[in-house]
């Protein structure tokens, strides 16, 4: 069988979708957190695929760049989530609803 | 026709004017002066009208310094000018004539009355807008009179204001005379959107050259016309503020709410006759209608009058109706002439009843008169020939206008001759009532027995009257008149000793029956009310001589009506404001706009996986929409 871009495109699809369910359903802020890094993971995938599929080097530079930034944005995101805890005692979003007036 | 002559119209028109202009502002104080400003105002006016008369003759004048410019925007042309033809000075003539007579006599009537300054001035001020009705060229200049003439009206009903009743007689006068001028205005508007001018030469050329111009509105273009004239000329259902009217002084009464005023609205629709009689209009059928109709309900109401001026101003209304009604049976020609004669002896029988009351210190009740014949000889005469002459006995003047309208009604449809002749018989039979009882018999008041003839300046403008009176069916008037191009066709003329005779010759059905309903009236007259001392008719007739007292009602009607209506808008309208504007526009607002904010506030429910949710959601749906469209 010949991998094409399609079946690329689709386990994309499925991570992100994996990804968006997890976000949706879970309640740990940890779990969340994993979730996200996988929808983001699942661009990334498109990505590549896209720049192979079209001999071009671009998107799998973009690529490097998305997964550097992730990095960071990694380390901010747990710095707050760990800030979070230590205020709230909790790292459950039932817990997290000061935005509700 | 020499320049200098061109100028005594507007001089005829101005002198009025700045009479009335100067005593109020000038001479307040000096009441001689004032009257001897207002009546030498008139009575130059007169002169001036005498000469243009005589050096024109039956010639209709046009000249470029006849008008002036006056409004013009886009299409929409105005001029300011004068029409000269036999219609508009067989007018001016009669205004300025009876005019001068009735301001004479004022000075007379009023010189005990401290505002005697301010009469005059508003006599002025009448006589100037009255003026202006008669020498406009145009429809709107018309109307700019018509409305000041309204005016004039309306102070000189309440010059003594300080009176309730003749402060609601001059309200009542106004507003109801508001609701005619509406739709005489509604009716210029459509002229002038019809036949894109307001000038009455102009749109004579039109309708001329293009009989159908005015298409299916024809109607209602002469309905609407004719509102102006229903409220100014008191026909029904607009006739109940002439009676009330009565409440001015009485040379008010004889000047404005008998001879001039009240003819402007005939006066208008013998100038406008060209725009009604058109083969597709049925306007005239109506007018002639209204016509009869108000002069048989007048007629009937003056019967059981007993005010002595009540009785004269619905006679008033009875002729003016009789005037429509001629114009309504295609000849405006006799309307014209009843008119002439109408405004010479009415004025002249308003004028005797004011030297009556004058003389019984302000006793207006005709069964607290009688015997004035030794005490006031000169009144007593020439209260004579003007009854004689409204009730149309020949050879006076009444009887030759009003067989011309009974021949031209016997002409148009028997309906308005059998009307006509009825009113004639009332008429007499009224006015005969009023002689009898106020003038013959013995004096059945203290204020009657001592009686005493008015004074030379009352005295001398009724003898003016009554020469008017006797010669003016004789005078050709109605020849003169036809003379005027707003008339289709031309009379043949005949000498004046055939004048005599004429009716007979002419229209003998018409002229029998005039003369058989003088008898019938005079005789039952007599039979009543010959040395009678209280009304025997109220026991007679019942339930009708109490309605005839009442008026028919009509006032009792109209404000039951106008109460009526009040309510019912009143209430609409607090039903609008109530559901429709609290209810379903502030209300509404506000309860869909807090019901909307209930439903989005349970959207936010802070918990921030539903916003995620919702986010990919919209994503979704806006995706959808993007790539499957």
């Amino acid at each position: 069988m010949n991998v094409g871009l399609e079946h690329y495109l689709i386990v994309s699809t499925i991570l992100f979708c994996l990804g968006l369910w997890g976000v949706i359903v879970r309640r740990n802020l940890l779990i969340i957190y994993m979730s996200l890094e996988l929808m983001l993971n699942a661009a990334n995938l498109a990505l590549v695929a896209f720049s192979r599929y079209n001999n071009k080097m671009d998107g799998q530079v973009i690529v490097f760049f998305i997964i550097t930034v992730a990095a960071a944005e990694v380390a901010v995101g747990l710095a707050l989530i760990v800030a979070l805890y230590r205020k709230k005692q909790s790292a459950h979003v039932e817990d997290l609803t000061t935005m509700k007036l | 026709m020499n320049d200098v002559l061109l100028n005594f119209p507007w001089f005829i028109l101005f002198v009025p004017l700045v009479s009335a202009l100067v005593i109020t502002f000038f001479t307040k104080r000096n009441r001689g002066l004032s009257a001897g400003i207002s009546i030498g105002a008139i009575v130059i006016s007169f002169i001036l009208s005498l000469i243009l008369f005589v050096a024109t003759g039956t010639d209709t004048v046009t000249s470029p310094k006849l008008s002036m410019d006056w409004l013009s925007v886009g299409n929409f042309i105005v001029d300011f000018g004068i029409t000269i033809d036999p219609l508009s000075k067989l007018m001016l003539l009669i205004v300025t004539g009876v005019g001068s007579a009735i301001h004479i006599y004022s000075w007379g009537y009023m010189h005990e009355d401290r505002a005697v300054s301010r009469y005059f001035a508003s006599l002025s001020l009448f006589t100037f807008s009255m003026l202006g009705i008669v020498l406009s060229n145009n429809f709107l200049q018309m109307f700019i009179f018509w409305e000041l003439v309204g005016v004039s009206s309306y102070l000189l009903i309440g010059f003594w204001y300080e009176r309730p009743p003749a402060a609601d007689a001059a309200k009542k006068a106004f507003i109801t005379n508001r609701l005619g001028d509406f739709g005489f205005l509604l009716g210029i508007i459509m002229v002038w959107s019809l036949l894109g001018s307001l000038n009455f030469t102009v749109l004579q050329e039109v309708i001329v050259n293009n009989p159908a111009a005015l298409g299916g509105l024809a109607t209602v273009v002469g309905l609407l016309l004719f509102c102006g004239a229903v409220g100014k000329s008191a026909q029904f259902p607009l006739h109940v503020w002439l009676p009330d009217a009565m409440e001015g002084p009485t040379p008010v009464s004889a000047l404005i709410h008998a001879a001039t005023m009240v003819a402007a609205g005939v006066y208008m629709l013998c100038r406008v006759y060209f725009l009604l009689n058109l083969s597709d209009s049925f306007a005239l059928e109506v007018i002639g209608w209204v016509g009869g109709l108000t002069a048989l309900l007048a007629a009937l109401i003056a019967v059981q009058q007993n005010d002595i001026k009540r009785i004269l101003a619905y006679s008033t209304l009875s002729q003016l109706g009789l005037m429509v009604m001629a114009v309504g049976a295609h000849q405006p020609v006799a309307g014209m002439f009843h008119l002439t004669t109408h405004a010479f002896f009415k004025a002249l029988l308003f004028l005797g009843a004011g030297s009556v009351i004058h003389a019984l210190h302000h006793e207006q009740d005709i069964w607290k008169m009688g015997g004035l014949k030794k005490k006031m000889p000169v009144t007593f005469w020439t209260f004579l020939i003007g009854t004689l002459a409204l009730s149309g006995v020949p050879p006076f003047s009444g009887f030759y206008s009003k067989d011309f309208v009974l021949s031209a009604a016997y002409d148009a449809n028997i309906g308005l001759f059998v009307i006509g002749v009825i009113v004639s018989v009332l008429t007499t039979f009224y006015m005969f009532r009023l002689f009898f009882v106020a003038f013959l018999g013995h004096p059945k008041s203290e204020s009657a027995e001592h009686a005493h003839e008015s004074p030379k300046v009352m005295t001398v403008p009724l003898q003016f009257l009554t020469v008017l009176s006797v010669v003016g069916g004789l005078i050709g008037v109605n020849h003169y008149v036809a003379k005027a191009k707003v008339f289709p066709g031309s009379e043949h003329h005949f000498p004046w000793y055939a004048e005599f005779i004429a009716p007979i010759v002419h229209a003998p059905v018409a002229a029998l029956f005039g003369i058989f309903a003088v008898v019938v009236g005079f005789t039952v007259a007599y039979k009543f009310y010959a040395g009678a001392q209280r009304d025997p008719l109220p026991g007679k007739l019942g339930a009708l001589s109490r309605a005839m007292r009442g008026r028919f009602y009509f006032d009792e009607i109209y404000s039951a009506l106008i109460f009526m209506t009040h309510e019912a808008v009143a209430k609409l309208a607090d039903a609008i404001d109530r559901w429709i504007i609290a209810g379903l526009l502030v209300r509404g607002t506000h309860g869909t706009t807090e019901l909307f904010g209930r439903a989005l506030r349970l959207v936010q429910t802070g918990n921030l996986q539903t916003y995620a949710f919702l986010i990919v959601a919209g994503v979704a749906v806006v995706l959808f929409y993007v790539l499957f469209r």
